[in-house]
């Protein structure tokens, strides 16, 4: 058996390999975060609470509608994106232009109505939703027991947000995107939509928050507060990733589920701590993140 | 338009101006009156130690509103500071409890202005929002020693810190002399701050504040400026945390997490930003709410409620309660 | 005035003390203070539920004692030891409240329990779990009603070692309850002839238990304990279930479980856990009927908390009444010479350190072919007796008690 640092080098394989499961889910938890502040300039404090809405989505969509977790996959997504696109239009669309500030302290007091209220209505103990079938037991890798379902959260995840960054860096869409958020007025003055597409822009950002709380349902406990604790380690993984870029934050997701993983075989009390560590770190030496560019 | 006009108008509207500002001060001096006589019967009336919660909260957000309002800098990670100064305050007395109260505050009040060093030299180079998110970084690593240290307890906090005697022979243990120390605390910070915000220094401040390149240009050291404004702010926000250890007789890991350094934004953001008696007024408001609402059937309520007041705030609220009487009393009474 | 007023009360206390003649009720009413996280992580544990068992306590008592009417105060201490703490001097500096109780989280019970015993109040402790309440940080102005860390890893992991688990790796959540409930389990483990073969602190509170659980799953023990509450404990049962922990041949022992927990979680997640508990809805026709009319109130069945803010709310009535004061010393000699009996404890009694020991339970959670209803979650394997149940007197380290 081959020991490396003391640890066993399967007990180690087993351990990244669970580190990078995370990573996934933090990639595609950031990559909404970090695509609503690239294009949009809006720090959204609503971020966990709308991942919490997709959760509680797929949960009683299941215990009032029947619904099952494979349309879960695409109705809480919906549902909440709709969610945020109204948001956007009604809320954040009067702060525009305003100092960024604002933006976050907005999305901050949603953030606490949206929790409060769900805390009024379900309580704080987390409900359980039911593993689907499909995905019930794992594989046997030798070094360790890999749940099917935590196999089918990386590779979901990392497909999404690789559909995503391409849909944004590789598309017609995404030029307007990325341009439209840059010079709106310009966008404007050539038919193109603006408002609209900031709309949904935000809404889609909610929609990835929302897909990650329907991966998370079946895994975690589906509580009102589920959010708010992952809130500021995916917001360190955005800032670490350099807050404008996408690829940035889905790579630092990786590489912060990586770490925290590392983490928590040879320092475990330090793993939910050991992200903001790195984030000063890296700002020493990065300012505006790993793949960030200076603005 | 002939030269001698063109001065008169320019004349008159210096002349103008300067009335604006003597009625303002004079108002604010009224202000401060009403506000010293009102505290000095408050404790006959009211709860003494909600008001002493009340003012070392209002301290907070007045050093707060230093770094924001005035300094343009928005901390995520003030709790931090609170934290350090109601923790070595609370370690100080609990240890050597011969010394006098006021020594251990002032103890408490030198680490957290160490600390605001450490995180201003870490932090000062940075802009906007990577700069409060290594503020919040920094004190998220702060929060996670104290948690993890024995001195302070832990999830349980420092408890039993006592309440000593001012000067050696002022027994604090009495509400009364308790509540006067505090308020004599909180003035002096304010003034610390107003002294400040007033001085030749608070005018470089601003005008870095409003246009930090010409300021640059203009040949001012801005990460000097910046970085005193930081260690004045850690420094009274600690003696607030101090403070608050002593009235509380304990100090606990709530005063160090992140939702602590939201709550003083709130403070701020609702009373008015960059105004004088603005976080005295957000303070008042949040503690009021958070201590009554608490107690009796909203109790349910109480994070939706704040939720709500934070959105209305941004949304309508910009300039704060402050503010938005100011422009109330200017429109009106001029 | 209030300086006054105090000192008057303070006299009349003292002369109370001394005289042997019949005391009275201060202010003319028994005023009762609640104080629990009603919005938070341990809503559930006591929380409004709590305050409906304390009210049905005062509405059962007949709303007043000798004559002078029962008046309630609520408050939610967030979780928050500032806020409790400063609720609290309140309701004693204010409004002369005689007795505190709910009280759920330590660092919350703790820093009261510095105040009543500076006011010489009286607090009665249901929720909280940390056995130093009534061992280092005892005090003669604090009861600690339902159960400890003590009692329930005494319990639990003593019959678990004894179903034949010899090697053990303990979960624990990296904070004082999690380390004192390590602490106890070790030295159970340790004098029982096992092992603990292997141990992880996790952050409290942690998001994800997965890499944990592996570790549990790598040290080759015989039982994973898990050694914290709430939250925590869910997600942990939760990600061993997923792992195919106990699947393996490995078994499971939760230390501190409350019925929300279970029914919260579901009985395919957790069936099959061994638990210690201090009472039951189910076990008896007298529990039956108050879990019944506490149901009707609440539209949930009761756990071992809410049952003991009943019990300890008529125990401390009942001694108002006998010796009609609410002077704290008075009423507390009272309690601890009356023995309890009621639908909460049997052979209950309050020691002088401010434990009251009664019987535990030494429960498993059903099979879902086993449960007829929501409710229907625990099967009662065997009593604990009292006297064995908590820590003895004679290991006590409680200033009360000489040893």
């Amino acid at each position: 058996m081959t020991i490396l640092f003391g640890v066993p080098l399967s007990v180690l394989l087993g351990q990244l390999l669970l580190g990078l499961i995370n990573g996934a889910f933090y990639a595609l938890l950031s990559l909404g975060l970090a695509i609503i502040f690239g294009l949009l300039r809006i720090i959204n404090f609503a971020h966990g609470a709308l991942y919490m809405l997709g959760a509680f989505v797929t949960l009683l969509s299941l215990q009032y509608l029947g619904v099952n977790y494979w349309f879960a996959l695409f109705l809480a997504p919906l549902t909440v994106g709709l969610v945020g696109m109204a948001i956007e239009k009604y809320l954040l669309r009067r702060i525009t232009g305003e100092d960024h500030l604002y933006g976050l302290l907005l999305t901050f007091g949603l953030a606490l109505i949206i929790e409060g209220l769900f805390v009024k209505v379900f309580g704080v103990s987390g409900s359980s939703y039911p593993m689907p079938d499909a995905l019930k037991g794992g594989f046997n890798l030798g070094f360790m027991f890999l749940p099917k379902y935590r196999a089918w959260v990386i590779v979901s995840a990392l497909i999404v947000c690789f559909v995503t960054w391409y849909m944004i860096e590789r598309t017609r869409l995404g030029s307007y995107l990325r341009a439209g958020t840059e010079n709106p007025k310009l966008m404007q003055a050539f038919g193109i939509n603006v408002p609209l597409l900031v709309t949904l822009t935000y809404g889609y950002g909610a929609a990835l928050a929302a897909f990650a709380g329907v991966l998370a349902a079946p895994i975690y406990p589906v509580s009102p507060g589920m959010g708010a604790n992952l809130l500021i380690v995916v917001f360190a993984v955005v800032v670490i990733g350099g807050m404008g870029s996408i690829m940035g934050a889905i790579v630092t997701g990786l590489l912060m589920g990586l770490i925290e993983g590392l983490t928590k075989v040879f320092y475990p009390e330090a793993a939910n701590t050991v992200i903001f560590l790195v984030m000063v770190l890296v700002l020493l030496v990065r300012p505006a993140g790993l793949f960030g560019k200076e603005t | 338009m002939s030269e001698a006009i063109k001065t008169q108008v320019q004349q008159q509207r210096v002349r103008v101006e300067r009335e604006r500002r003597i009625a303002a001060s004079r108002r604010n001096k009224i202000f401060f009156a009403v506000f010293i006589a009102i505290a000095l019967v408050a404790p006959f009336g009211i709860y003494p130690v909600f008001l002493m919660k009340l003012l070392c909260f209002a301290l907070f957000a007045c050093a707060f509103n230093l770094l924001l309002g005035y300094a343009g800098l928005l901390s995520f990670g003030h709790a931090a500071f609170l934290a350090t100064g109601g923790y070595i305050t609370g370690f100080v007395l609990t240890e050597y409890s011969g010394l006098g109260t006021e020594l251990g505050i002032l103890a408490g009040t030198a680490a957290s202005a160490a600390l605001g060093l450490g995180f201003g030299l870490l932090a000062i180079r940075r802009q906007g929002i990577y700069f409060a998110m290594i503020t919040l970084a920094l004190a998220q690593l702060v929060f996670f020693m104290f948690m993890q240290s024995s001195f302070t307890g832990g999830e349980n906090g420092l408890q039993g810190v006592p309440r000593g005697y001012l000067f050696g022979f002022i027994d604090l243990k009495d509400n009364l002399n308790m509540y006067y120390f505090v308020l004599a605390v909180f003035l002096i910070g304010f003034l610390i701050i107003q002294r400040t915000i007033h001085s030749p220094y608070g005018q470089v401040l601003k005008a870095i504040r409003e246009n930090e390149q010409r300021a640059i240009s203009l040949g001012y050291n801005v990460d000097a400026h910046k970085l005193l404004a930081f260690v004045l702010s850690a420094a009274l926000t600690g003696l607030a945390g101090a403070t608050k250890t002593v009235v509380f007789q304990l100090a606990s890991l709530t005063d160090a997490h992140w939702h602590m350094s939201g709550e003083v934004i709130l403070m701020t953001l609702l009373g008015g930003v960059g105004t004088v008696l603005g976080p005295f007024v957000g303070a008042s408001i949040v503690v009021t709410l958070q201590t009554y609402l608490s107690s009796g059937p909203m109790g349910e309520w109480v994070h939706v409620i704040l939720g709500v007041i934070f959105v209305l705030c941004v949304l309508m609220f910009r300039a704060g309660i402050v503010g938005w009487f100011s422009k109330l009393i200017q429109k009106n009474f001029k | 005035m209030k300086g006054l007023r105090k000192a008057i009360s303070l006299i009349v206390a003292a002369g109370l003390l001394s005289s042997t003649a019949q005391a009275a009720i201060s202010d003319d009413e028994i005023r009762i203070g609640y104080l629990a996280d009603m919005s938070g992580t341990y809503r559930d544990l006591s929380g409004p539920g709590g305050l409906e068992a304390l009210k049905m306590a005062v509405e059962d008592f007949g709303g007043q004692v000798n004559g002078k009417k029962i008046v309630i105060f609520n408050a939610d201490d967030l979780n928050k030891p500032d806020v409790g703490a400063n609720t609290v001097r309140q309701w004693i500096d204010e409004k002369n409240v005689d007795v505190i109780t709910g009280l759920v989280a330590t660092s919350v019970v703790m820093a009261v329990n510095k105040i009543v015993e500076q006011e010489n109040k009286l607090a009665l402790i249901s929720g909280s779990a940390s056995s130093s309440l009534t061992n280092e940080h005892c005090s003669p102005n604090h009861m600690h009603w339902v159960y400890d860390t003590y009692a329930l890893s005494n319990g639990t992991a003593r019959a678990v070692l004894e179903e034949g688990g010899k090697d053990w790796f303990i979960l624990a959540a990296d904070y004082a309850f999690g380390h004192s409930l390590e602490a106890d389990i070790t030295k159970v483990v340790e004098t029982g002839g096992g092992k603990v073969v292997g141990k992880v602190r996790h952050p409290f509170p942690s998001n994800d238990f997965s890499s944990y659980i592996l570790q549990a799953q790598g040290s080759g023990a015989e039982v994973v304990a898990l050694a914290n509450a709430g939250a925590d404990m869910v997600n942990a049962l939760q990600t061993a279930s997923q792992f195919g922990l106990t699947q393996s041949g490995q078994k499971l022992a939760g230390m501190v479980v409350f019925l929300n927990d279970v029914h919260s979680m579901g009985l395919d997640v957790t069936q099959g856990l061994m638990l210690t508990t201090g009472w039951y809805w189910d076990m008896n026709d007298e529990t039956r009927e108050w879990a019944n009319r506490y149901h009707k109130r609440v539209g949930r069945m009761p756990s071992m908390t809410h049952a003991g803010v009943y019990s300890s709310t008529i125990h401390y009535l009942n001694a108002v009444k006998e010796t009609d004061s609410d002077d704290s010393q008075v009423v507390r000699a009272k309690m601890i010479e009356t023995p309890i009996n009621d639908m909460f404890a049997k052979n209950g009694k309050l020691r002088e350190d401010g434990r009251m020991v009664h019987d535990m339970y030494l429960a498993q959670v059903k099979t879902p072919a086993e449960s007829k209803s929501e409710w229907d979650l625990y099967k009662i394997l065997r009593t604990i007796p009292a006297d064995q149940a908590y820590r003895p007197l004679a290991e006590s380290q409680c200033k009360l008690i000489k040893n």
